[in-house]
């Protein structure tokens, strides 16, 4: 079976080691994974920001260099679920968020190393919302949150949530800089939350919310760091 | 304690939660209400034909009103042919939607609101910020200023009962002194012709209790087909709403009382042109609950009057979009497309994914569109994201030692170094 990693783009730019520690945790997996070259950007920043007819050179883009794998796994439950969403049925079924694809699929029982830190879980709107990775506070559905699951493989780990722990960081894509103060004051308000918890870290499946949040704890000069979740998961690797 | 909006409408967001969370088929209720409305809506002809028939069974005189002008010139006739000079109000985000107060009072009739929250608006000369809590954004100190003044209560004094007991003696007078009342409907009910009305207050019914004339006007996506449907909605109303399990007074309007008249108004006012509409028709799925308003991350920190529509909140950039899009497009920008709404909505409305698609078509800022293109131009392939990513990264690192941000309170991220990340 034939498995792609899908490097989004603002993850090759600003987080890159979460491309090295997803194929690194893939290959530990026994996935026999490979990084297709030529990969940009999925469009979905355009696209939330009204231009989805600007981006159909990206979208053939993405198709040719993967439609002819089995399955596609990628990093960021956002951008993931907009090529599920927006790119007719040509990925339908085969194209997943890199935990929701370890979970449901792989199903390791455990995982090498550890990571002896007090860890907020910041529970992506996307993530959570339109992937699945956990039952969004809104619905009345048995609870279940497969990035608590993963992480309790890992040893060492201290996992716990904010208040308010699926509440929108406010990144948004170019709400982050159209709507410059709302999306500080949600990221503010966000980032104080995970502080109160008095973990170190905050983690979360999306790149995105956390190099918003990020930005704040630097601006802020707070006591506090942020990881992708892969980079815990692959710390024994 | 400080509470502000945000954390007031946190507050009735987690009642919402764990009221909703008691009611086990919880999730099937939405369903049914999702599908109740896409049936109503879809069969409004034959439903409002038969609460016509049935409502002037009941006694009721029925009038139809194509838009806002022929509902205020309903009302205003209706008004002048009684000699109505004092006409008590309950809440009805309809008569905010066609502007009927302003229009009343140039025919010298006086509007009361009785709604406790929508009053203190109205003695502001103010408009609502919210929905269903149309005074959310006014703090109790305001309130006893403005009641200080306008019904001579005790200086400084703002204690929340004290003032409710002023008001309600304030508005005791004007409904038993009013000349009409009116309602503005949560429900019609197709098959027994009656006017549904959900409030807390009793004010409705005091209002409607007095006067020999009594009208309750409402748009025509308020008709349910029957009584067993209702049941479906004011079990989700409320909780979702305000996280009670019901409100506290929840009539059926159906006959007009011995000695008065009832007149009921049914208004379109864009609500068909809203239904030929094939991506945004289950607008029309609407209770006008202001559970979405309630969870909204960007309208719990920005309040009501940030919106150009009068309705806000994710329903109100949509309500907004499909009434005026040139108009409101500005407020499509409000929205982080978290999807809160969409598992809120009581009827399964997907919110944000309209919104998503009213932005393919209006376009709310030119930088927007100079950062788009940017991207588009940078990602068109590899070598140029590697070649922009190269120059990026020292560019990035210059522009953070001067001390640019990412907006005020924000720093950029670092970007990578990608001859190191190849």
């Amino acid at each position: 079976m034939k498995v792609a990693l899908f490097v989004p783009c603002y993850v090759k730019a600003v987080n890159p080691e979460v491309i090295t520690a997803s194929y690194k945790l893939l290959r530990h997996l026994g996935v026999d994974v490979s990084i297709p070259k030529g990969q940009t950007c999925c469009g979905q920043p355009m696209g939330n920001a009204g231009y989805e007819s600007h981006t159909s050179h990206l979208k053939e883009r993405f198709e040719n260099i993967f439609k002819d794998y089995d399955v596609i796994v990628g990093p960021s439950s956002s951008c993931v679920v907009y090529v599920r969403e927006h790119y007719g049925n040509i990925f339908k079924g085969r194209i997943f968020e890199i935990c929701e694809y370890i979970h449901d699929v792989i199903r390791p029982t455990s995982l090498p190393g550890s990571f002896p830190h007090k860890v907020s879980l910041h529970n992506s709107c996307h993530g959570i919302r339109l992937a699945g990775l956990a039952a969004p506070s809104e619905l009345n559905i048995p609870y279940f949150n497969k990035l608590k699951d993963l992480l309790s493989l890992v040893n060492g780990v201290e996992v716990v949530e904010p208040e308010r722990p699926d509440e929108c960081c406010g990144f948004g894509g170019l709400f982050s800089v159209e709507r410059s103060e709302v999306s500080i004051k949600m990221g503010t308000d966000k980032v104080l939350r995970h502080l109160e918890t008095g973990a170190e870290y905050i983690t979360a499946a999306d790149s995105s919310c956390l190099m918003h949040q990020g930005g704040i704890i630097s601006a802020r000069k707070l006591p506090l760091k942020t990881i992708h979740i892969i980079e815990i998961l692959a710390c024994g690797i | 304690m400080k509470i502000d909006v945000d954390d007031a409408l946190w507050l009735v967001r987690g009642k919402r939660d764990r009221l909703s969370k008691e009611i086990p088929e919880w999730e099937e209720l939405r369903d049914a209400a999702y599908r109740l409305k896409l049936y109503s809506n879809s069969h409004l002809p034959e439903l409002l034909e038969q609460f016509e028939t049935q409502a002037t069974a009941n006694g009721a005189i029925v009038h139809w009103a194509k838009d806002a002008d022929e509902y205020r010139n309903i009302i205003g006739g209706l008004l002048k042919d009684h000699g109505v000079s004092l006409f008590v109000k309950s809440k009805s985000m309809l008569s905010e939607e066609c502007h009927l107060v302003p229009y009343l009072k140039n025919l010298g009739i006086e509007t009361v609101e009785t709604d406790l929250g929508e009053r203190i608006i109205q003695l502001m000369g103010s408009r609502p910020s919210h929905i269903v809590l149309p005074a959310i954004h006014i703090k109790r100190q305001e309130v006893g200023k403005l009641f200080e003044k306008e019904m001579g209560t005790e200086p400084g004094n703002c204690d929340p009962t004290y003032l409710t007991h002023a008001a309600r003696r304030n508005l005791r007078n004007y409904f038993l002194n009013a000349d009409a009342g009116m309602t503005g409907a949560n429900f019609a009910v197709a098959s027994t012709g009656e006017v549904v009305v959900c409030t807390n207050e009793g004010n409705a019914d005091l209002g409607t209790s007095v006067p020999k004339l009594q009208i309750a006007a409402f748009g025509i996506d308020k008709i349910v087909p029957d009584r067993e449907s209702l049941g479906v909605f004011t079990r989700l109303l409320a909780r979702t709403a305000t996280g009670q399990p019901v409100t506290t007074y929840t009539t059926h309007y159906s006959a007009p009382r011995e000695g008065s008249e009832f007149h009921i108004i049914m208004v379109d006012n864009g609500r068909s042109r809203i239904l030929a509409d094939k991506d945004h028709f289950r607008l029309l799925n609407c209770l006008r609950c202001g559970g979405c308003m309630n969870t909204c991350p960007v309208y719990r920190r920005t309040g009501g009057y940030s919106y150009s529509y009068f309705i806000p909140g994710p329903i109100g950039v949509n309500l907004g979009m499909a009434s005026n899009p040139e108009a409101h497009k500005k407020d499509l920008s409000a929205c982080s497309l978290c999807q809160s709404c969409a598992g809120v909505c009581p009827v399964k409305m997907d919110l944000a994914d309209q919104i998503y698609l009213w932005r393919q078509h209006f376009h709310s800022s030119v930088p927007k569109r100079i950062l788009s293109d940017g991207m588009l131009a940078v990602m068109g392939g590899p070598s140029r994201l590697k070649a922009t990513l190269a120059v990026g990264h020292p560019a990035m690192k210059a522009l953070k030692a001067c001390g640019f941000q990412w907006g005020k309170g924000r720093d950029f991220p670092d970007i990578a170094n990608p001859l190191e990340h190849e």
